[in-house]
């Protein structure tokens, strides 16, 4: 039961319920980074990381800190600082102990603080905790739901680098240039996830 | 003298340095609330009033915050504000609270507040800051706004809830219609712009708060600038 929640809660973070094209969380970095194949891996692998490690830290403080000294209301300050003191110290500790891989992060972890998906993400977990009922929404879900939330937008990131490259040398009639064709392109891309609706209840039954 | 100077900070927000159509900063609420034209306004007034909040604050405190922390501390001041207005929302317009859900607490990290802290509040006085603060923000609400009512109207038929087309086509409130409603409105200012003869200045990186320490600025942004240009 544990196994097969887990998966399911993966799946879900990434097809029906992708932060990107289903949420528009990370909007900003989906536009601007997504031009070249290799920044918006980059980037992707950057968010995942940054993702799964402020879940691992906002979840026990909120549901062992503030819940029990009812400071709820602390959670939106706490958990941005929480976010950009995290990226702070991983930006550090990359660039003292592994060089070769702050090269090829680094440039975009700065960028992570104020990018919404990542404190989206450690928000809306919080909120499943209490809205699913089939089982029980434990740490580890949490975790994995951010993990499955990182890979989805790296599978927008990357589908969608794809998508611009054909843009590049396609004819686009002038006033459409830039960014309105960009954005027309998501809302297809973004069609096609909606064909992911009712998936993963269907591939995995819970309960 | 004087006061057109000041009249011009509250106007250039509006129009001509609209924060989500001509600087297209803000894109996840404005893509994620717009599925209601009220909805809409909640969104454009509660960030307005975090925008206005943050502006006056960081400008009074603008020679007291060391350059070196200064991004931390607008972050923490935004969000000491955002936490108010989240409070004042949810025991006064708790329907508002429902329908804006994550959305609200995520003012936070909405790029057109840290953006105006960093370019506009931290290095000009008090007044100016408020009244920038109160365009841009009335800016964001009017093109929340446009794209609410597009989106209500086509989605499900109504505007602030009152019936008005006799069908609905439904793709319009989902994820996919946002986007392209999005496309559709920035191709109309830029084609605004354009006629009225003015250059469109569409570089994400001009309102990006991170734009000082993106080492990625000189690459992303000279591409973008070409694309745009090109005309």
């Amino acid at each position: 039961m544990l196994i097969k929640s887990l998966i399911a809660v993966f799946l879900a973070a990434i097809l029906t319920e992708n932060y990107v094209l289903c949420k528009f969380l990370g909007i900003c970095p989906f536009l601007g980074v997504s031009k070249k194949l290799n920044t918006a891996f980059g980037m992707s692998v950057a968010v995942t990381f940054v993702m799964v490690l402020a879940t691992a830290v906002t979840f026990p403080i909120y549901t062992y800190i503030l819940v029990p000294s009812g400071m709820e209301y602390l959670q939106t300050v706490l958990f941005i600082l929480i976010i950009a003191g995290l990226v702070q110290l991983v930006e550090i500790i990359l660039k003292k102990y592994i060089p070769s891989l702050y090269q090829s992060l680094g440039i975009y972890l700065p960028l992570i603080t104020t990018n919404c998906a990542v404190l989206g993400v450690t928000m809306l977990v919080l909120q499943k905790v209490d809205s699913t009922t089939l089982y029980d929404y434990t740490y580890i879900h949490a975790l994995v739901n951010a993990f499955g939330a990182g890979i989805g937008f790296m599978v927008a990131m990357v589908m969608f680098a794809g998508v611009r490259g054909r843009l590049e040398s396609a004819d686009i009639p002038k006033s459409l240039k830039g960014l309105p064709i960009t954005l027309v392109s998501a809302a297809l891309v973004s069609l096609s996830f909606l064909g992911f609706a009712g998936v993963v209840d269907k591939l995995i039954p819970l309960g | 003298m004087e006061k057109r100077g000041l009249l011009k900070e509250f106007t250039k927000g509006i129009i001509k340095e609209n924060p989500v159509l001509c600087l297209v900063l803000g894109t996840c609420p404005t893509l994620a609330v717009t599925t209601s034209a009220s909805n809409a306004i909640g969104m454009g007034v509660a960030a307005t009033a975090v925008l206005v909040c943050s502006n006056a604050v960081i400008s009074a405190l603008r020679k007291f915050i060391p350059d070196k922390v200064r991004i931390p501390a607008y972050i923490t001041i935004i969000a000491g504000f955002v936490t108010i207005v989240q409070m004042l929302v949810k025991a006064f317009a708790p329907a508002i609270n429902d329908s804006l859900g994550i959305y609200l607490p995520l003012i936070v990290v909405n790029c057109i507040i840290l953006g105006r802290a960093e370019m506009f509040a931290g290095k000009n006085p008090v007044i100016p800051s408020i009244l920038d603060g109160l365009g841009m923000g009335v800016g964001f609400t009017a093109a929340l706004l446009c794209m609410g009512i597009i989106r209500e109207l086509l989605g499900s038929g109504t505007v602030f809830g009152a019936q008005i087309l006799p069908f609905q086509i439904l793709i319009f409130i989902l994820p996919p219609g946002g986007f392209f409603v999005f496309g559709m409105l920035i191709l109309l200012a830029n084609k605004l712009n354009t006629r009225a003869g003015k250059a469109v200045k569409t570089t994400p990186c001009d309102g990006c708060p991170m734009a000082a320490n993106c080492s990625q600025k000189s690459e992303k942004c000279g591409e973008k600038e070409a694309a745009e240009n090109v005309d």
